[in-house]
């Protein structure tokens, strides 16, 4: 089977060392994960892991069966690109003296709907978001004007027909609220632990 | 939903609720309440809050102090599988906590219902690189099916609750808890022990499809050549009685894997016998000629199916078994019958047309007949003067009539051991199966002593294997397991001489194996043994080894260059199957 872009959605616990044991799955294998954000969902309590991977079809569901299997993981979905909406977000630090001075930059900037964050005398720092190829070819040209600093942020995706879960989800909190996180009070505390 | 425990109705004294309690305290307030009364463990810095609780405790819980962490793990797995109760090792942290790792993975790959208790530094320390500090939540979390690590107290009844249910129930596994020493130590107010049997996270088992059992039914009745191949999962269901319904009023052949061996009877008359590399020839052979496969609680291991794209390519699969992520793994399935198969198996039998496949069934005789002709015949009843293994489990099977628990080691003498056994009860095959740890041998027999007192434990090793955890021998002399240990010694790590052998030009490198005077060793450790060479000396001295009150020690050379036949060899097909 041919590879191709894969979205992996998956709904947890917020338990600590969830990252770890996920990715163990895919690093196990051989498998690189391209991108990984963990969020918040929508539910309280329940986390959410977005990766994005490129990988056969038949893989993908058997790394979903196999992250399933972790006793703190809810749901797993793996969708293709046209089942979901997604955006990747970057920021790019450039010169301000370019900015000012090449009016192709500014016309390029404003092309790709990057908008101001920061404005200092030295430098500005832009912000854009959209799919993988945009912010890659707007990173390409700005690199040819002394782009100072980039950085993107991993994808997030949203299931086209994801509604069913959503519901299911509401219901887990709602007959059982998550449990607290003990955190480790002495690490919290205790600044000196760390001081070298 | 499986439950491998679910009736301890042992009454011990508890500690009431609204008392104040140590953390340790905790700890084995939920032993007693998940009915745990052995502990295989080793004590150190970290865990000493518990061993200092465990003093008040000695009347409700059994500890068996082993010679090394690894030991204790094993012998918890050995506990396990002959009980079909949780096995418990208590380990200190950094070096006690990592001797654990070999053990947890063998259990996970086996799916053994292990929980490991483990002593971390404080936690004001964690991270800093303290005394026998190691990070082994992160160690092991490839190897567990959960771990956990507790900084505080009153988390204790509620992180062991959920440990036990998570080891025991749906595909077992090894749990492990990392409890800080702080959080020993800490006194709270204890409010009682809840069992846990929700998560709502973590589902057991699947719900069973009633369609596909549905689908499975009219494919199996409508099959010509039908043919079963069941695995542990059939033990690890308790579903013994179930299976061998289904396979009755099918009239399926059936053959067993390494791990299923013991699951049905060895004489039962549809038995034919054991699969993969060194299996039988007619269950290899007929693999690739049956016309419906049905898999049941088995997991398509390579040592099973040989080359994976000439495996059973002109069959149906059936799979039954109680883990998704296994449907589809390696073999692919045409009706997978998710669930655990004691609920799924007798939905199945009652969809089944009462079948005659007598004719079918001849044909695995017929190749079973080509297969003693060609092998088991010379290896049972050799007619040189040295010895042979095979030989040697004949007359063990003679003595002990099949009742016997078998334990092996990892090799030559394991397969043959596998091979030739007789079983006639469940939970009677101990062995490390996915891991193939050298080693598992010594200690898991002690955990299987104790699992099955009632019962004979004959620990079968090889000379190899033996001198890797042989500091067991320690825990039998002091706590006094009755273990009969059975070394067949060919003076070689034989398995890897088979394939120097047979794929390497005979380059014998690093396989010519001494050992130490093995019944001196014994002696030294007031244990009785004997040591033979001589064909007319093996009934006798098996006969003593059995009759032995207590443990025993018999080494018995044998041929130093024999193979075991017959063999799949690795990337071949298994109706390539080698007899020679």
């Amino acid at each position: 089977m041919e590879k191709q872009e894969f979205t992996i959605t998956l709904y947890t616990e917020n338990a600590i060392g969830m990252i770890g044991r996920i990715s163990n799955i895919f690093s196990r294998r051989k498998i690189n994960i391209e991108s990984l954000n963990t969020s918040p969902s929508e539910v309280e309590g329940i986390h959410r892991f977005t990766i994005l991977i490129t990988e056969s079809e038949d893989v993908v569901r058997k790394l979903c069966r196999q992250i399933e299997k972790q006793v703190e993981v809810l749901k797993a979905y793996f969708n293709t690109n046209d089942e979901l909406i997604w955006q990747e977000q970057a920021l790019y630090k450039v010169p301000t003296e370019v900015v000012n001075e090449k009016v192709y930059v500014e016309r390029l900037l404003r092309e790709y709907g990057a908008n101001v964050v920061v404005i200092r005398p030295d430098y500005i720092v832009f912000e854009t978001a959209g799919h993988r190829e945009e912010i890659d070819k707007l990173t390409q040209e700005l690199t040819k004007y002394g782009l100072i600093e980039f950085v993107r942020g991993a994808r997030i995706a949203i299931i086209k027909a994801s509604a069913g879960f959503h519901e299911k989800l509401k219901q887990f909190e709602q007959q059982e609220p998550a449990p607290e996180i003990v955190e480790n009070e002495f690490l919290d505390q205790q600044d000196q632990v760390f001081t070298m | 939903m499986s439950t491998l425990e679910k009736t301890e109705t042992k009454k011990t004294q508890t500690i009431a609720a609204n008392t104040q309690i140590s953390g340790s305290q905790a700890v084995l307030e939920a032993l007693i309440h998940e009915g745990v009364d052995t502990v295989f463990g080793y004590p150190g810095g970290a865990i000493m809050p518990i061993y200092d609780a465990l003093y008040d405790y000695n009347d409700k819980i059994k500890h068996i102090l082993v010679r090394h962490e690894q030991g204790g793990i094993h012998a918890a797995q050995g506990f396990a599988r002959t009980s079909g109760r949780v096995g418990v090792a208590f380990a200190t942290s950094g070096p006690g906590a990592t001797n654990l790792v070999t053990g947890l993975a063998d259990a996970m790959i086996d799916s053994n219902p292990i929980v490991c208790i483990t002593g971390q530094v404080f936690a004001s320390l964690l991270g800093t690189d303290a005394f026998q500090e190691t990070d082994v939540v992160n160690i092991t979390s490839p190897v567990t099916k959960w771990n956990y690590q507790v900084t505080d107290a009153t988390e204790i009844p509620a992180v062991l609750a959920k440990a036990f249910h998570i080891a025991r129930t749906g595909r077992p596994g090894p749990v492990l808890i990392d409890i800080t020493k702080n959080a020993q130590m800490q006194l709270f107010d204890y409010e009682g022990y809840e069992k846990c049997n929700h998560i709502r996270s973590y589902r057991p088992a699947p719900i069973v499809r009633k369609e596909y059992v549905e689908a499975a039914a009219e494919l199996i009745n409508a099959a010509k050549k039908p043919f079963v191949i069941f695995g542990q999962g059939v033990i690890l269901g308790k579903a013994e009685q179930e299976f061998k319904e289904f396979i009755e009023k099918g009239g399926f052949p059936a053959a067993t894997t390494v791990m299923g061996l013991s699951a049905l009877e060895t004489d039962h008359p549809q038995h034919v016998g054991m699969l993969g590399m060194h299996g039988n020839y007619a269950p290899n052979v007929m693999t690739n000629e049956c016309d419906v496969l049905i898999a049941i609680g088995m997991r398509f291991d390579d040592r099973v199916t040989g080359r994976l794209d000439k495996y059973a390519k002109q069959a149906k699969v059936v799979h039954l078994d109680i883990d998704p992520a296994e449907i589809d793994k390696n073999v692919k399935t045409t009706v997978p019958v998710w669930g655990d198969c004691k609920e799924t198996l007798p939905q199945l039998t009652a969809l089944l047309t009462p079948t005659d496949h007598s004719e079918w069934l001849q044909k695995f005789r017929e190749l079973e007949q080509e297969e003693i002709k060609e092998v088991i015949y010379n290896e049972l009843n050799p007619t040189s003067d040295i010895m042979t293994m095979g030989e040697v489990i004949r007359v063990l099977n003679e003595l002990t009539g099949g009742n016997a628990v078998i334990v092996t080691d990892v090799g030559q003498h394991q397969m043959v051991a596998c091979r030739y056994a007789k079983f006639n009860s469940s939970k009677s095959n101990v062995t490390s199966g996915g891991l193939g740890t050298m080693g598992f041998g010594l200690p898991a027999a002690i955990g299987a002593w104790y699992g099955a007192p009632d019962r004979d434990v004959i620990a079968i090793i090889g000379d190899g294997g033996f001198q890797m955890t042989l500091q067991e021998l320690g825990t039998i002399m002091q706590f006094g397991a009755k273990v009969k240990i059975l070394i067949l010694n060919n003076e070689f790590l034989g398995m890897v001489r088979q394939w120097q052998q047979l794929f390497h030009d005979k380059r014998y490198s690093f396989v010519n194996i001494t050992s130490p005077d093995f019944v001196v060793l014994a002696k030294s450790y007031y244990l009785d043994g004997n040591k033979i060479s001589d064909r007319k000396d093996l009934e006798s001295a098996l006969k003593t080894m059995l009759a032995h009150d207590g443990g025993y020690l018999l080494e018995v050379m044998v041929g130093k260059e024999n193979n075991v036949f017959p063999m799949v060899a690795q990337g071949t097909s298994v109706s390539e199957i080698r007899l020679k």
